[in-house]
């Protein structure tokens, strides 16, 4: 256990991001039960035998060294990886009790309840409000004009954007900053109301305080929202989950409670990795 | 030469590369501007017997010694933007299919057929036209229903030859410059424009236009590299075209394009001004292609920083993409 990681699970206990406290399963219902799950880039085998279950309303963070899988394993939950050509899934996925590898099943509605944030801000190159207002029409959901707009400040509201952008809501997106850009991508990612946020290391190519201010939101949206994060950064992963999953090889190591998974691990393997011994 | 005295040292070999490099930029500029002095000076009886009156006349009678650039204006500019009205669809198509839904297996084999369209030379697609084409496109016009011809665009005997034909034959010699860029323009669209679209819940085809969109200034200097291609495209249309001098709207109607007419009487043209008249075509031809892509650089240009998207969309003449 080493003392900055401490700090930060401390900080977490104390409360002192706001937002409410949640602490492993307990109160909450199961969001997301994956079973039996193997994944394959044609031959390769990329996951092993996942089995994992996600409570609703929670932060669950997957942390691992490069290459695990754990993005992959990201990347199956909303099957962003079905456009991946020669990729193959085995094992099952539910979110809310129904398969979402299922053959009735609509991925582009499934899309629309599994929200994503990708690891490099992708906004388009539009203006800002129209960054929002595209999944919005997209799923019809924009409705008169008065009503866009107030989705739009809405969305920028949450993702607390708003105030940076208000006044140049119609400039492009392309000119905020790389913090601004990633807050965007989040509120455009709420806009369509999901129920999941899946975030592939949101943070990682932001400045402290930029990632500090990310951390913040992702502590202010767990109260809607079933948040899995993926993470190098394992203060980060001690700061905002409440549970954490430790990847390794494509194996799920480990999974439980953040403040367990840190500072009493089962696993030799998830003890070595979070004391830095290596990865 | 350079000495210590300088604070940074310059390398002699990047010295030569340097001045090397200059010289070559230097003398594109060069030939461009011998090429527009040469025009002129070959040109200057016609500029001075004609002045302006020669971008507005219409009549082209060697004879009489009358001269006029208009209806070849017309005939180029007409047959050019019915190609790309063609070819541009149709190259997109191609592109789309290529960059995004094709197969892996497919992928090659298709870019190489493409290419390969942009191999033949223009004197085969002219002789393909004439003996395919031409017949063709006469039946065509035989069959044309009555009421169709009630319209000025499908007036006329039905000859064969004339716009119609050379605007199929130059929007077939566009596709493979417009659909190998638009591929290429695609294909540097990054995947996470894709992603983001995707994870929005787009549909496949909602994706695509998304990656259209972020693609637009380079879509926009395909078609007008097309339209360059267009614009000087000289054998081919000659052979289908009818060479006629005269403004119609008929797509059935026999025409005349600037570099047909240089083609087809530079050598013939025994008095000195009618010599001149026709190296002032080409003078014309040039100021018109410079111009074209002037406007277009600044259209790209304008793009690239423009604040509102609709614009560009209707530009891009690709369905709004939030119209799902």
């Amino acid at each position: 256990m080493v003392p900055d990681m401490r700090a930060a699970l401390a900080a977490r206990a104390e409360g002192r991001m706001g937002g409410a406290r949640g602490n492993g399963t307990a109160g909450s219902t199961d969001k997301i039960i994956v079973r039996d799950l193997n994944f394959y880039y044609g031959t390769k085998r990329a996951l092993e035998n996942i089995n994992v279950t996600i409570p609703a309303r929670r932060v669950t963070a997957f942390i691992g060294p490069s290459g695990c899988g754990k993005s992959t394993f990201l990347r199956t939950l909303n099957r962003m990886n079905d456009i991946i050509t020669g990729s193959r899934v085995e094992g099952e996925i539910r979110i809310d009790g129904r398969d979402i590898y299922d053959r009735g099943t609509d991925v582009v509605a499934l899309r629309r309840r599994v929200g994503m944030v990708f690891q490099k801000s992708n906004p388009f190159p539009k203006s800002i409000f129209e960054n929002i207002a595209y999944g919005l029409r997209l799923n019809g959901m924009a409705g008169s004009r008065s009503e866009l707009a107030g989705r739009v400040e809405q969305s920028l509201e949450a993702a607390a954007i708003w105030d940076e952008v208000k006044d140049r809501l119609h400039e492009s997106a392309l000119a905020l900053s790389g913090g601004q850009q990633q807050r965007l991508c989040i509120a455009r990612a709420l806009a369509i109301a999901p129920e999941v946020l899946l975030m592939d290391e949101p943070a990682s190519a932001l400045d402290p305080i930029a990632t500090q201010r990310i951390e913040e939101l992702i502590y202010q949206l767990k109260a809607n929202y079933t948040i899995v994060i993926v993470t190098h950064n394992m203060q980060q992963a001690a700061r905002v989950s409440d549970n954490t999953a430790f990847f390794w090889l494509g194996r799920l190591v480990e999974f439980g409670p953040t403040d367990r998974i840190f500072t009493n691990p089962a696993e030799k393997l998830t003890e070595d990795y979070v004391t830095g011994r290596f990865g | 030469m350079i000495s210590s005295r300088h604070t940074t040292k310059i390398r002699p070999d990047e010295i030569i590369f340097r001045a090397g490099t200059g010289v070559f930029a230097v003398l594109i500029i060069g030939v461009v501007a011998a090429i527009a002095f040469e025009l002129y000076r070959q040109s200057k009886l016609s500029i001075y017997h004609f002045g302006w009156q020669f971008w507005q006349t219409d009549s082209w009678d060697p004879v009489a010694g009358e001269f006029g650039a208009r209806p070849f204006i017309w005939g180029t500019l007409y047959s050019s933007i019915l190609a790309l009205i063609i070819s541009t669809p149709i190259a997109l198509g191609i592109a789309i299919f290529i960059s995004e839904l094709a197969p892996g297996r497919l992928r090659l084999p298709l870019v190489f057929l493409t290419e390969l369209l942009a191999a033949i030379p223009s004197i085969v697609y002219g002789v393909w036209g004439i003996f395919v084409l031409v017949p063709f496109v006469r039946q065509l016009e035989v069959n044309t229903p009555e009421w169709l011809k009630v319209l000025p665009v499908f007036k006329g005997p039905p000859l064969g030859v004339g716009m119609l034909s050379a605007a199929i034959v130059l929007s077939i010699m566009v596709i493979p410059f417009t659909s190998s860029i638009a591929r290429e323009v695609l294909k540097a669209v990054p995947q996470a424009q894709r992603e983001a679209a995707y994870a929005l819940g787009a549909t496949r085809w909602e994706a695509i236009r998304m990656a259209l969109f972020y693609a637009r200034t380079g879509i926009i200097g395909a078609v007008m590299l097309g339209l360059g291609r267009a614009l000087g495209e000289t054998m081919a249309v000659t052979m289908v075209i009818g060479n006629t001098p005269q403004i119609a709207a008929s797509l059935y109607a026999p025409q005349y394009t600037m570099a047909a007419v240089i083609a087809n009487e530079f050598s013939e043209a025994a008095q000195e001004l009618y010599l001149h008249a026709l190296v002032e075509i080409g003078l014309v031809l040039f100021i018109i292609t410079l111009v074209i892509n002037m406007m277009s650089r600044g259209l790209i240009w304008s793009l690239g920083r423009q604040k509102n998207p609709r614009r560009a969309r209707r530009i891009l003449s690709t369905p709004a993409p939030e119209s799902a």
